[in-house]
């Protein structure tokens, strides 16, 4: 079990609990703003972009390849981005916060 | 208008467009009823893993659902699921389904999509374990014919993504695979020749028997196999044979009650019919694409959820136009191929390789010096940025694109 907090891009803070599946659909399920997750979790469409706060970078890791690609030129990326799609929810992820990008 | 509770929206098909307009109107401050019908029982699913990850799956038993159930039930959205609709009566607002029951509507909502085309080959209907892909009981058809069959001779007629999607995901359950495409070249109504030896390549070294230049004319059919012909008199032995060969667009509803139809049910840039109280989105629309100048029809979940989004706002009236450069995608094997913007019209092809990584290429689709489409092959780069530079009507240094030793950056092949 893992509660997940979401800050989305107006600052509304959404604290949610996820037991398995990836960070992307467990947005989705709690209609998190600005996470569409349009191809189905299969890091097609970058719309699940989020901002992993800098300490707690370890406890997510860094993306894959595709991913990374994928984020590489985007807009709003930064050092700390990772598409949730990519992510699963994991005991490990317990007490993370996320910002959901532009 | 938006405050009235005793308004209601009528949907009519709750899959990737239906569903993501209901969820959007609702956000949108519709405070009546939204009902959605669908002629498919199930809860809404993603339906383009039904032909990739969802039919090689061992244990098919995880549907990927659109949205759990508890999210209709908040948000007060009534499913109505196994029902279709068979009329609209535009001057009384309502439809009947197809259980006889009568609902009135204040806006209704056409997401009926589009159904697969079965040619009329001679003895099609008689086939034994013949399907289409497009429905969570197509795949599962497909799949435990497959798994239930010992020899596993799959023939799948059409070698567009669909059918290629199909045979990377069967030939992972252990089928052994043949596609037979009309066309002298799989993918050719879609890509260049470059994509198309790309796939065909890939296709032959996991083994699948990739064959062009092969119309099926007749299909015959003894106790359970089949034998597929084709007109050069070559013939297939087939356990199970799946149809991909394209679709036909769901517009009898609309036709029926004469809205204009051309392609498609034509709207206009929010997705508004020639009735003002009926909107459509999706598959099954004809609508006016800013960015290319002209009317398109697509067959994506990127239309369907733009242009979802885009009617629900109209209808609560924050009207937005729909402008989007469209995008899909594809897996086969461990191939991730990614397309942004459409080629229709190209003069030039542009392929760049990546040196550095195995099967990452790109192709880049021109009409004389305008950027029109990008299809990237393991590229995410490519597939972003040329996304950017279409959308910015960019101009691009053609030479530098295609010198591998040129790095893929925002900056590196723009000309001033």
């Amino acid at each position: 079990m893992a509660l997940i907090t979401f800050i989305t891009s107006d600052n509304e803070t959404k604290i949610v609990e996820g037991h398995s599946g990836s960070v992307m659909e467990l947005a989705v399920n709690n209609k998190i703003k600005g996470i569409d997750g349009d191809c189905g979790g299969v890091c097609s469409c970058a719309t699940c972009h989020v901002h992993v706060q800098p300490e707690q970078w370890d406890k997510v890791g860094t993306p894959n390849e595709m991913e990374s690609d994928m984020l590489e030129f985007d807009d709003n990326v930064s050092k700390y981005s990772r598409l949730s799609c990519q992510m699963q929810v994991t005991d490990n992820l317990d007490g993370i916060i996320l910002k959901v990008a532009k | 208008m938006l405050n009235s509770l005793d308004k209601v929206c009528v949907v009519i098909g709750a899959s990737h467009a239906g569903v993501n307009f209901a969820f959007t109107l609702r956000k949108e401050g519709w405070e009546g009823q939204i009902i959605l019908f669908d002629s498919d029982p199930e809860l809404p699913y993603h339906r383009p893993p039904l032909s990739k990850a969802y039919l090689s799956a061992e244990d098919n038993s995880q549907l990927d659902l659109l949205f759990p159930k508890q999210n209709y039930e908040n948000d007060t959205i009534t499913l109505n699921l196994g029902k279709g609709v068979v009329s609209i009566d535009k001057e009384l607002k309502t439809i009947i389904t197809s259980d006889g029951i009568v609902q009135n509507y204040d806006k209704l909502v056409l997401a009926t999509g589009a159904r697969p085309f079965i040619p009329p080959i001679n003895g099609i209907k008689t086939a034994k374990n013949l399907f289409a892909m497009r429905t969570l009981e197509d795949a599962m058809q497909i799949g435990n014919a497959v798994k239930n069959s010992k020899t596993k001779r799959v023939v799948i007629i059409g070698g567009g993504y669909i059918g290629l999607e199909t045979a990377a995901s069967l030939k992972k359950l252990g089928a052994k695979v043949t596609v037979l495409e009309r066309e002298h070249r799989v993918l050719a109504r879609i890509t260049a020749p470059e994509m198309s030896n790309f796939f065909n390549k890939l296709h032959k070294e996991n083994g699948v028997s990739l064959l062009t230049n092969k119309n099926v004319t007749s299909i015959k059919t003894l106790e359970n196999t089949n034998t597929v012909i084709c007109d050069d008199n070559t013939s297939y032995l087939a356990d199970v044979i799946v149809v991909g060969v394209g679709i036909k667009v769901n517009t009898a509803l609309a036709e029926n009650i004469n809205l204009e139809i051309e392609n498609g049910i034509k709207v206009d840039a929010t997705a508004k019919t020639s009735d003002a109280n009926i909107y459509a989105i999706g598959d099954c629309t004809s609508h006016f694409n800013p960015h290319y100048n002209r009317f398109i029809r697509l067959e994506s979940v990127q239309n369907a959820v733009d242009q979802a989004k885009v009617a629900a706002k109209a209808i609560c009236e924050n009207e937005i136009i729909y402008d989007a450069i469209p995008w899909f995608w594809s897996d086969q094997y461990d191939v991730k191929l990614q397309m942004v913007g459409l080629s229709t019209g190209y003069n030039q092809v542009v392929k760049r390789v990546e040196e550095d990584k195995e099967k990452c290429l790109s192709i880049w689709y021109f009409k004389d010096d305008e950027l029109l489409a990008v299809d990237a092959v393991n590229n995410g780069k490519a597939y972003v940025l040329g996304g950017r530079f279409i959308k910015g009507k960019q101009k691009i240094d053609k030479e530098k694109l295609m010198d591998s030793s040129v790095k893929i950056t925002p900056i590196s092949f723009l000309l001033n």
